[in-house]
C-alpha cells in the first residue's frame, strides 16, 4: 500500500491520506462541510478535465466523503471510464466505487452491463474476480439476464478462485430472477465434490438458496440421494480430520462450513424423516465432540440445535439438544444465555416436559441485569407455568412484575391474570394475586381484566369480606392507580355493609367507620388523576352505600346533589337520577340497590372469547348483557311465574354472559340486574335507567338498540317448515310467530315474533313481553326498535327461546304495551296454539 | 443473509460501511441511530440487539465497533465468529492494526471485506486465501 501510495506522490490532487488528515485536523462540523465541498469542487473540475492519471485518486477519495454521508453521485460515471481501463489498479478502484455509489435505483447502472461482460471473459482471475464481485453485489434484473450465461459458464471453470465467486453471483442472480434457477441446477451437482472450502461453502450457500426459493429445487434435492449421505460425509471429514491448520479457528476446523452444512442439512431434514434418519448419528455426533469452551463451538452447537429441533429427530436425540439448551443457559457469557432462551421459547411448544427441567434457571435469568435475556425470561416463564408450579412462580412473576420495565408491564400483567386463572389452587389464592397485582401495577392493567376481577369477587361469596377490607385499605393508601380504583370502588360499593361488620378469619377485622369509607370514596370523586370512568364507578358505589349504611344518609345526599351540575354528562345524569330516587322513589331505593347476584365469571383470554360472543358487537370489552330475562310486572302473569329466580340460560350455543334477574320479581330490580353489569364492564354508552317505570321501558328499549344483537344472524337456520302463526291481531297491530328447531340442542324452539302496524300512525315505545309455565324456560331476546312504522311499512322483530325439556305443549300468555296517538296501551293475551312440530 | 457491515469508533464516527441491501430510507440517519444505540450498551450487556425487522450482532475491539446487520435466519453466535475472523485479517494485512490503519487505508479495508463477504452472504474465511489477490494487486502496482 505505501509503494502504491508512493506512486501516486504527485503534486496536484490531494493525496487520499492528505484529505484524511485535513478532515480530521477540523474542530467543527461545519469546518468539516467546507473543507470537504472544497474538495469535492476540485474533484468535479478534474474530472470535467479528463484527466487519467489521477482519475484513480479522486475517486477514492471521493468513496470517502460518501461514506461520510456526502452526496457523491457526480463519480458514477467516473467509475465506469476507471473499470473500462486496462490497468488493474484502476479497474479495482473503479468497481470498488460500482459496488458503492452504483445500487439498482441508479441510471448509470447499466452502463457497466458491458464492461462487466468484457472483464467476465478476461484471461486474469483476478480481474474475473472482480467483475463477479462487483456483480454478485450490485446486479439488476436485466443485467442477471444479460450475464447468466456467463456466470454458469464460470461455475464450471476449474479455478477455484473464480469457482466460488460464480457460485455466489449465481445465488444473486437466482434471487432476483428465479426463472433462471435450473440453468444452475446441473452445475451444483459437481460443486460439492471440491476439496477447496471457499467453493464448498458458497456451493452449499447456493444450493440452500435453491432450496429456500423453491420447493421443486428441495425435492430433487432430496430425491438425489446422494445429497444428505454427501453433506454427512463432508461434516464427518470435518469434525475427524484433527488439526488442519488452513481451516483451523480456535482448535474447531472451519465452523463456518460446519455451520452452513448443518444448515443445509435443516432444510433438507425438514419434514422428511428418510433424509432425518441418516442425519441423526452425524447430529449426535456434532452435539457430543464439538469443544463449549470457546464461542465457536457453542455456535456449532447452537446450529446443531437448531437443526435437530427442526427436523424429525428420534427423542433420545431431543433430550440431547434440550440439555445442551440447559447448560448453556447456565454459562456466564450473556450472549449464549441469549441465545439459549431464544431457541428454548421456540422448542417449548412441542417439548415442554424437557424443558420443565431447567425451569428453576429460567426463572433466574428473570432478574438478569440485561433487558433483552428479561424479556424472554418472562415469555418462557408464562410458556412453563402449570398447576403444580403455580405457586411458585406467581411469586416471582409477581417479584418481577413490581421490578419490571414499563413495556413489559402490560403484557406480565395480562399473562398473569390468565395463568391465574387456569391454575389456580383455590378461590383466596386467586383473589390475593390478583389484589397483589392490581396493587403493583394497577395502571397497566387491561379492562377485561377489571371485570373478570368483579365476576370472580363477586361469586366467591366467602370471601368477600376479606376481599373489601383489602381493597379498601388499598385504596386509603393510593388512589391514583385506575383500575384498582375501580373494582374497589364497585367491592366498597357492594359490600359495605361487610366492611363495617367485617368478620374475617385470621385477620383482624378492620375497624373503620361510615364517615371514613365516605371521606375516601368522596377524595376519589374529587381528584383530578381519576377518569370518568372511575369516577361513575364511584358515583354508584357511594349510591349503594346509601342502603348499606345507616348513619350517614344525608351526607350521601349531599354528595349527589353536588355532582348535579357536574360538566361531565355522565356523572350529572348519575347524579340527578340517584338524587331523584331520595325523593320521590325512596321506598324502592333498598330494592333497587340490593346486592348483585353472582356474575358469571368468563375467563377472558385477550379478548377471544369475547369476540365470539359479540355476536356483531365490536366492543373488547364484555357487551352489556343484551339478552335478558326478561319477566313481566302485574300480577296476572306472575302465577304463570316460576318465583324463584330463573337460572342462567341454559341454552348451549349462547355464551353471552348471563344476567339473572333478582330475587325479587319486582321490574325495576330485574333491570337493576341488566344495568348494574353495565357499567362494570368498562365504558357505559349506556344510560342507567333507574328512574319511573314507564320512562324507563323506553330507556331500555333505547339501552337495547345501541346493543342491536341481530337474533336471525346467530341461529343456526333450521327451520323445518314449520307454519308460523298468528300470535295476536288487534287495534291493527299484528303479531305473528315463526318457528325453528335449534340446531344444537334439540329441547329449544326458536320464535321470532314479527310486529306489524297495519294503522297509518305509528306505535311508540312499543314493547313485548311474554310469560310460560313453570316448566319451560323463557329467554327473550331484544326487539330490533321500539317503534312499529305505520301502514306496514317495517316491523320490529323479537327473538324468543323456550327450552322445553319436558317436550310438553308449548303455551304462553303476552303482554304487550305502546303508546298510539298519545294514549298508553296496555294489552294482553294467550297463545296455545302453537304448532306440534315445535316441541315434539 | 447480512445486510450491511458498520464500523464506528468511539465518538460516533462510520469509519466503514457496506452496505448489501438497500437501506429504505435515509441511510445517515438510521446510521445515526443504529451507532447510538450500540455506543450505550454496557459491558455487561447481550451483544445481539433487535432492530425493526433485523438483528444487530456488534462487538467491540478497542475503540472500533464492529456492527453487523443480520436477518433472523442467522446464527448469531456464528456472526460474532465472523466479526473475530474480519479483524484477524485485518491484523495479518496491515500488522497489528489500528483505527488509523483502516482510516487511511480505506479501499484495501474495503477490498479485503469483499473478497470475504459478498452479496450478504460468506465467501471465504481462509486468511490466506483472502490476501492473495490483495498482494498481487500490491505487486501490480508497483
Amino acid at each position: 500500500m505505501s509503494q502504491l501510495l508512493e506512486k501516486l506522490t504527485m503534486p496536484a490532487p490531494a493525496k487520499l491520506r492528505d484529505l484524511i488528515r485535513q478532515i480530521r485536523s477540523v474542530r467543527t462540523q461545519a469546518e468539516e462541510r467546507a473543507v470537504i465541498e472544497k474538495e469535492c469542487a476540485s474533484i468535479r473540475g478534474m474530472f470535467r478535465e479528463e484527466d487519467n492519471t489521477y482519475r484513480c485518486r479522486n475517486v477514492a477519495k471521493l468513496l470517502y466523503i460518501h461514506m461520510l454521508g456526502y452526496p457523491a453521485h457526480f463519480g458514477q460515471l467516473e467509475c465506469l471510464k476507471l473499470i473500462a481501463s486496462p490497468r488493474f489498479t484502476d479497474k479495482r478502484i473503479g468497481y470498488l466505487g460500482a459496488a458503492l455509489l452504483l445500487d439498482e435505483r441508479q441510471d448509470v447502472h447499466l452502463l457497466v452491463t458491458n464492461s462487466l461482460k468484457n472483464d467476465l471473459n478476461h484471461n486474469t482471475q483476478f480481474v474475473v474476480g472482480l467483475a463477479l464481485g462487483t456483480l454478485g453485489n450490485i446486479c439488476s434484473v436485466e443485467m442477471s439476464r444479460d450475464l447468466a450465461g456467463e456466470v454458469e459458464k464460470l461455475l464450471k471453470s476449474s479455478n477455484a478462485y473464480i469457482k466460488k465467486k460464480a457460485a455466489l453471483c449465481a445465488v444473486r442472480i437466482i434471487r432476483k430472477v428465479p426463472e433462471l434457477m435450473e440453468m444452475f441446477l446441473p452445475a451444483t451437482k459437481n460443486l460439492l465434490n471440491e476439496k477447496n472450502h471457499g467453493v464448498l461453502l458458497t456451493a452449499v450457500c447456493l444450493i440452500t438458496e435453491m432450496c429456500d426459493k423453491s420447493p421443486d429445487a428441495l425435492a430433487h434435492f432430496r430425491k438425489q440421494n446422494k445429497m444428505v449421505p454427501q453433506l454427512v460425509r463432508i461434516l464427518k471429514n470435518l469434525i475427524m480430520a484433527g488439526y488442519s491448520p488452513e481451516h483451523d479457528v480456535s482448535g474447531v476446523s472451519d465452523p463456518f462450513l460446519q455451520v452452513r452444512i448443518l444448515r443445509l442439512l435443516r432444510l433438507l431434514g425438514k419434514n422428511d424423516s428418510e433424509a432425518s434418519e441418516a442425519m441423526n448419528d452425524i447430529l449426535a455426533q456434532v452435539a457430543t465432540n464439538t469443544e463449549t469452551t470457546k464461542n465457536v463451538g457453542n455456535s456449532i452447537l447452537y446450529e446443531t440445535v437448531l437443526t435437530i429441533m427442526d427436523i424429525k429427530s428420534e427423542s433420545g436425540l431431543r433430550v440431547l439438544a434440550v440439555n445442551i439448551l440447559g447448560r448453556f443457559l447456565l454459562n456466564n457469557d450473556k450472549n449464549i444465555r441469549y441465545v439459549a432462551l431464544n431457541s428454548l421459547l421456540k422448542t417449548v411448544q412441542t417439548d415442554l416436559n424437557a424443558v420443565q427441567r431447567h425451569r428453576s434457571t429460567i426463572v433466574d435469568c428473570l432478574k438478569d441485569p440485561d433487558i433483552s435475556i428479561r424479556k424472554r425470561a418472562m415469555e418462557l416463564s408464562f410458556a412453563l407455568v402449570n398447576s403444580n408450579n403455580v405457586r411458585g412462580m406467581m411469586k416471582e412473576l409477581i417479584f418481577f412484575l413490581e421490578k419490571a420495565d414499563a413495556i413489559f408491564k402490560v403484557d406480565c400483567t395480562s399473562n398473569i391474570c390468565i395463568a391465574a386463572d387456569k391454575y389456580a389452587p383455590n378461590k383466596r389464592w386467586h383473589i390475593d394475586t390478583m389484589l397483589k397485582v392490581l396493587s403493583t401495577s394497577g395502571s397497566y392493567v387491561r379492562d377485561d381484566v377489571i371485570a373478570h376481577m368483579i365476576s370472580l369477587v363477586s361469586e366467591a361469596s366467602s370471601l368477600q369480606a376479606y376481599t373489601v377490607q383489602h381493597l379498601f385499605r388499598a385504596i386509603q393508601e393510593d388512589t391514583t392507580q385506575q383500575p384498582l380504583v375501580q373494582v374497589a370502588s364497585w367491592c366498597v360499593g357492594e359490600y359495605g355493609d361487610l366492611l363495617m361488620s367485617g368478620q374475617v378469619e385470621e385477620e383482624e377485622p378492620l375497624q373503620v367507620t361510615e364517615d371514613e369509607v365516605l371521606d375516601t370514596l368522596e377524595k376519589i370523586m374529587n381528584s383530578s388523576g381519576s377518569t370518568a370512568v372511575t369516577k361513575s364507578f364511584t358515583l354508584t358505589a357511594i349510591m349503594k352505600l346509601s342502603t348499606r349504611f345507616t348513619q350517614t344518609i344525608p351526607r350521601i345526599q349531599a354528595l349527589m346533589d353536588q355532582f348535579g351540575s357536574s360538566v361531565d354528562m355522565e356523572l350529572q345524569q348519575r347524579s340527578v337520577e340517584f338524587g331523584k330516587l331520595f325523593k320521590s322513589y325512596d321506598h324502592m331505593r333498598s330494592g333497587l340497590l340490593e346486592r348483585m347476584p353472582p356474575l358469571d365469571a368468563k375467563v377472558g383470554s385477550k379478548g377471544d372469547g369475547e369476540g365470539a360472543n359479540t355476536n356483531g358487537e365490536t366492543t373488547a370489552v364484555s357487551p352489556p348483557a343484551s339478552p335478558a330475562v326478561k319477566q313481566e310486572e302485574g300480577n296476572a302473569l306472575l302465577d304463570l311465574l316460576g318465583g324463584g329466580p330463573s337460572p342462567a340460560p341454559v341454552i348451549p350455543q349462547m355464551e353471552k354472559p348471563a344476567a339473572p334477574p333478582a330475587a325479587n320479581n319486582d321490574l325495576l330490580g330485574d333491570l337493576l340486574g341488566l344495568d348494574l353489569t353495565s357499567p362494570a364492564p368498562g365504558p357505559a354508552p349506556i344510560v342507567p335507567g333507574m328512574s319511573a317505570p314507564q320512562p324507563q321501558m323506553d330507556m331500555l328499549g333505547g339501552l337495547m338498540d345501541g346493543v342491536a344483537a341481530q337474533p336471525a344472524g346467530q341461529m343456526s337456520a333450521n327451520n323445518l317448515g314449520i307454519p308460523s302463526l298468528t300470535a295476536y291481531e288487534k287495534n291493527g297491530l299484528k303479531i305473528e310467530f315463526s318457528f325453528q328447531r335449534d340446531n344444537s340442542n334439540a329441547n329449544v324452539a326458536i320464535i321470532t315474533l314479527t310486529a306489524t302496524n297495519s294503522t297509518d300512525t305509528p306505535m311508540n315505545e312499543f314493547v313485548f313481553q311474554a310469560a310460560v309455565p313453570k316448566t319451560f324456560q323463557l329467554q327473550l331476546q331484544s326487539p330490533s326498535g321500539s317503534v312499529v312504522p305505520p301502514s306496514n311499512m317495517g316491523v320490529v322483530t323479537q327473538v324468543i327461546k323456550i327450552l322445553n325439556p319436558q317436550k310438553a305443549p308449548i303455551r304462553m300468555r303476552i303482554k304487550l304495551t305502546y303508546n298510539y296517538k298519545g294514549t298508553d296501551i296496555n294489552d294482553m293475551g294467550e297463545v296455545n296454539n302453537f304448532p306440534a312440530a315445535l316441541w315434539q | 443473509m447480512l445486510k450491511f457491515i458498520l464500523l464506528v469508533n468511539k465518538q460516533g464516527q462510520t469509519r466503514l460501511a457496506q452496505y448489501y441491501e438497500h437501506p429504505e430510507h435515509e441511510r445517515v440517519s438510521i446510521e445515526r441511530d443504529i451507532i447510538r444505540k450500540c455506543l450505550a450498551r454496557e459491558d455487561s450487556q447481550c451483544s445481539f440487539l433487535e432492530y425493526k425487522n433485523f438483528k444487530l450482532v456488534y462487538r467491540r475491539y478497542a475503540s472500533l465497533y464492529f456492527i453487523v446487520g443480520v436477518d433472523h435466519t442467522e446464527n448469531e453466535l456464528a456472526i460474532l465468529e465472523l466479526i473475530h475472523n474480519i479483524v484477524e485479517t485485518y491484523d495479518k494485512y496491515f500488522d497489528k492494526v489500528c483505527e488509523l490503519d483502516i482510516m487511511f487505508n480505506l479501499d484495501k479495508a474495503y477490498m479485503i471485506l469483499e473478497e470475504m463477504v459478498m452479496n450478504g452472504r460468506i465467501v471465504e474465511m481462509n486468511q490466506n486465501r483472502i490476501l492473495l489477490p490483495i498482494r498481487v494487486m500490491d505487486q501490480a502496482a508497483q
